[in-house]
């Protein structure tokens, strides 16, 4: 269980990055911060392993202060996946994904071992390892991001728009990529993005946030598509578009979902 | 620290500082044979490293050029010249002008070829002629490297011209020479602080002059900051 | 070629006289140039003047300094020590602002990965900045390193032994052979230590020859 306790981040010179911030990530739950630029959700995302250390207020993993931890085994003991994957350009595949455990002085060739079931866990054929990064696709790097993160076992998973770099058809397989580990993984998850859809996709739990780091919403996807607190929210999720407002009809005796321009979108299982 | 005072002694001694192997006339020898060497090269190399920057062809040429140059021993250079054309200026000249070309045409060619080719294309569009292009385009954008260019090739011909009067009565080496052979480490070490001294002097000068043609260039909105130094990427050694 | 065969041993020596002044020099540059360009380039407001600093250095020509140094050392003037510290100097002054920009070179993005990933302060040096400057730091050290073997010749005119001795002697007693000898013997040696440079990259480096190889057919294996 992760919990953010009043937290506020200022940088100096600049605008209140994140101000008076309280939220509770239950354990084994995946909770996205949804925003767009400004909003914060970077910063709150870092505090957890105090790659940002907050102005005021405190973050608490299962009730201990992060602030009581050494920051450099926290981070160990914390999986974390970035934007553009993170990986050493100067280390192969399977040394990327060793990397915490070899930090962590488990021998090299065991990790390495264990690295390589994990390219297989997160869909990726073993041969990959002894690549280099820049060798692999966009998509092939985020994977073995997640292996990495995954490679310590952590409870914790902190991704950082993890696939915002990577192209829409990429992006939709990474997201069920990580439906399907989580399944069985049941990780705490803090997921930050600035994509409503992929916020909605993946999120148990769903914190809307507004410039400077305020919650507009919080809440189930349903629950926050179904009643937008407010236009700010409204307008964010897109529940006016075309796209979210679906009527049915009937057509040849089948039960057919349109949106507001009366586009098809599926059809409604007897 | 003894030896230093001795050569600030020698340094004030009136009687090192008249006659033709007084201070004022070496100096001034070290000087001229630098900027002939360096203007010879420079009528050379410019319009050469100019032509290759602007048409983009050899440009492997110049790379090899530099590489082995770095590599020659200038002090080879000297003495195989020197054996060559005998004792007098010739060689000295001619040595210092070989090693003068390849800075001087990496930074012409360096300078222009990195001259934005957006730039260049703009003005063909506008109805530049290619010689309004070069002259009016590419070489006061290309100002700052080529004159970084010259810096690199005057330094290195200023320490040259030290080992000039190795084979020549010439310039400011004379003092370090005639003191090693009389072990006369005052005068030896009063000729190495002058040549250093004048060495820093031409290079504060000439890095000053690169700075202020790279201002000129610069972006106005950018020139009041005046942050603009594009160190010359050329590598000069220095003898 | 005749003058090579009778004065063979001379050379051999001469060369390997050259070869234990350059290979010490380029070593101490590059040990003292790389914490000195990282500090450099971590703190910038020391680093503006220490760069400057070290190319002022640059400036100063060789036989100068070679006289200079002995009286600022106490050591005296004709001995390995003067010629070394000369060198390294020069050296230092080229690869101090190379290391700068070698460490400036590595993506922040990735060194903020890694302490993010938990390395320490420490390992983030060791296994992530320095190996990551190599390539720009390499560079560096090829340039050093051809620049200090051409330069150690210098040290002839003050009585250090190296290839540069056949240079003034074969001037001072008129054998041009004997000078296009130590030209071409110092020339070689340069490409002998640009050689092993250029291997020693190969074998740190092996994900810089892996990206020219980047656009192999590659499938996403799912």
């Amino acid at each position: 269980m992760i919990e953010f306790e009043s937290v506020t981040k200022t940088y100096p010179g600049q605008t209140t990055a994140v101000s008076d911030f309280s939220l509770v990530v239950p354990s084994h739950r995946t909770v996205v911060l949804v925003g767009s630029s400004g909003s914060g959700k970077s910063t709150l995302l870092r505090t957890v392993n105090r790659m940002v250390e907050p102005t005021s207020g405190r973050v608490l993993i299962d009730d201990e202060d992060v602030r009581e931890r050494d920051p450099v085994a926290l981070r160990r003991s914390i999986g974390y996946v970035l934007q553009h994957g993170g990986l050493l350009p100067h280390r192969s595949v399977l040394d990327n994904i060793a990397t915490v455990p070899v930090l962590n002085g488990v021998p090299k060739r065991e990790a390495r071992t264990a690295a390589s079931e994990l390219l297989e866990r997160v869909g990726l054929d073993p041969k990959v390892g002894r690549r280099f990064p820049g060798q692999l696709s966009g998509g092939q790097q985020q994977r073995v991001g997640v292996a990495r993160a995954l490679a310590a076992d952590p409870n914790i998973l902190l991704m950082d728009e993890p696939f915002g770099a990577v192209d829409p058809i990429m992006r939709r397989e990474l997201q069920e990529e990580l439906l399907r580990l989580q399944a069985d993984m049941h990780k705490t998850i803090v997921f930050v993005t600035h994509d409503v859809d992929e916020a909605f996709l993946l999120g148990d739990e769903v914190v809307v946030l507004r410039e400077g780091g305020v919650i507009a919403q919080r809440g189930t996807p349903a629950e926050i598509l179904g009643a937008p607190a407010d236009d700010f929210v409204r307008d964010f999720v897109g529940a006016d578009r075309a796209e979210r407002e679906l009527h049915i009809t009937e057509v040849d005796g089948r039960t057919i979902a349109v949106d507001a321009s009366g586009r098809p979108v599926g059809v409604l299982a007897p | 620290m003894n030896l230093f005072l001795d050569a600030i002694a020698w340094l004030a001694d009136p009687a090192n500082w008249s006659g033709p192997s007084g201070v004022p006339t070496r100096v001034l020898q070290h000087l001229v044979i630098t900027f002939a060497a360096v203007a010879a090269a420079a009528i050379l190399a410019l319009p050469t490293g100019i032509l290759i920057g602007h048409t983009r062809k050899g440009a492997g040429i110049v790379g090899a050029i530099a590489g082995a140059a770095r590599a020659i021993p200038t002090l080879g250079l000297l003495t195989l010249l020197g054996l060559a054309l005998g004792i007098g200026l010739k060689a000295p000249l001619l040595a210092l002008i070989v090693l003068a070309i390849p800075s001087v045409l990496a930074g012409a060619y360096a300078g222009v070829q990195n001259v934005d080719s957006a730039v260049t294309g703009a003005a063909k569009a506008i109805g530049m002629s290619p010689k309004q292009v070069v002259f009016q385009v590419e070489i006061p954008l290309a100002a700052p490297v080529i004159i970084g260019g010259l810096r690199a090739a005057t330094l290195q011909v200023v320490a040259t011209a030290t080992l000039a009067a190795y084979t020549a009565d010439f310039g400011l080496g004379r003092y370090l020479f005639s003191g090693l052979k009389s072990r006369d480490y005052a005068e030896m070490l009063a000729g190495a602080l002058l040549v250093a001294g004048l060495a820093l002097l031409l290079e504060l000068l000439l890095a000053a002059w690169q700075r202020s043609a790279a201002r000129r260039i610069a972006a106005p909105a950018r020139s009041s900051s005046a942050a603009v130094q594009p160190e010359s990427p050329l590598v000069k050694e220095s003898v | 070629m005749k003058w090579l065969s009778l004065n063979w041993p001379q050379v051999v020596e001469l060369t390997r006289d050259h070869l234990l002044l350059s290979a010490p020099a380029i070593l101490l540059s590059v040990l003292l140039a790389v914490p000195i360009g990282r500090l450099a380039q971590q703190r910038p407001r020391l680093g503006g003047p220490l760069l400057g600093a070290a190319s002022l250095l640059y400036a100063i020509p060789a036989l100068p300094l070679l006289i200079i140094i002995p009286v600022i050392f106490g050591i005296p003037l004709r001995s390995p020590a003067t010629m070394i510290i000369a060198l390294t100097v020069y050296g230092l002054a080229l690869l101090v602002r190379t290391a700068a920009d070698a460490f400036g070179s590595v993506d922040p993005r990735v060194r903020e990965a890694a302490v993010a990933v938990g390395h320490s302060p420490r390992s983030v040096f060791w296994r992530v900045d320095l190996p990551l400057a190599v390539p720009v730091l390499l560079a560096g050290v090829r340039v050093v390193a051809v620049s200090t073997v051409s330069l150690v010749t210098i040290g002839a005119l003050i009585g250090v032994p190296s290839l540069g001795t056949l240079l003034t002697d074969g001037f001072q007693r008129g054998i041009p052979a004997e000078v296009a000898t130590g030209v071409i013997a110092t020339m070689l040696l340069a490409l002998f230590f640009d050689a092993v440079l250029v291997a020693a990259g190969r074998i740190l480096t092996p994900w810089t020859v892996s990206r020219r190889e980047r656009l192999l057919p590659q499938e996403e294996t799912t």
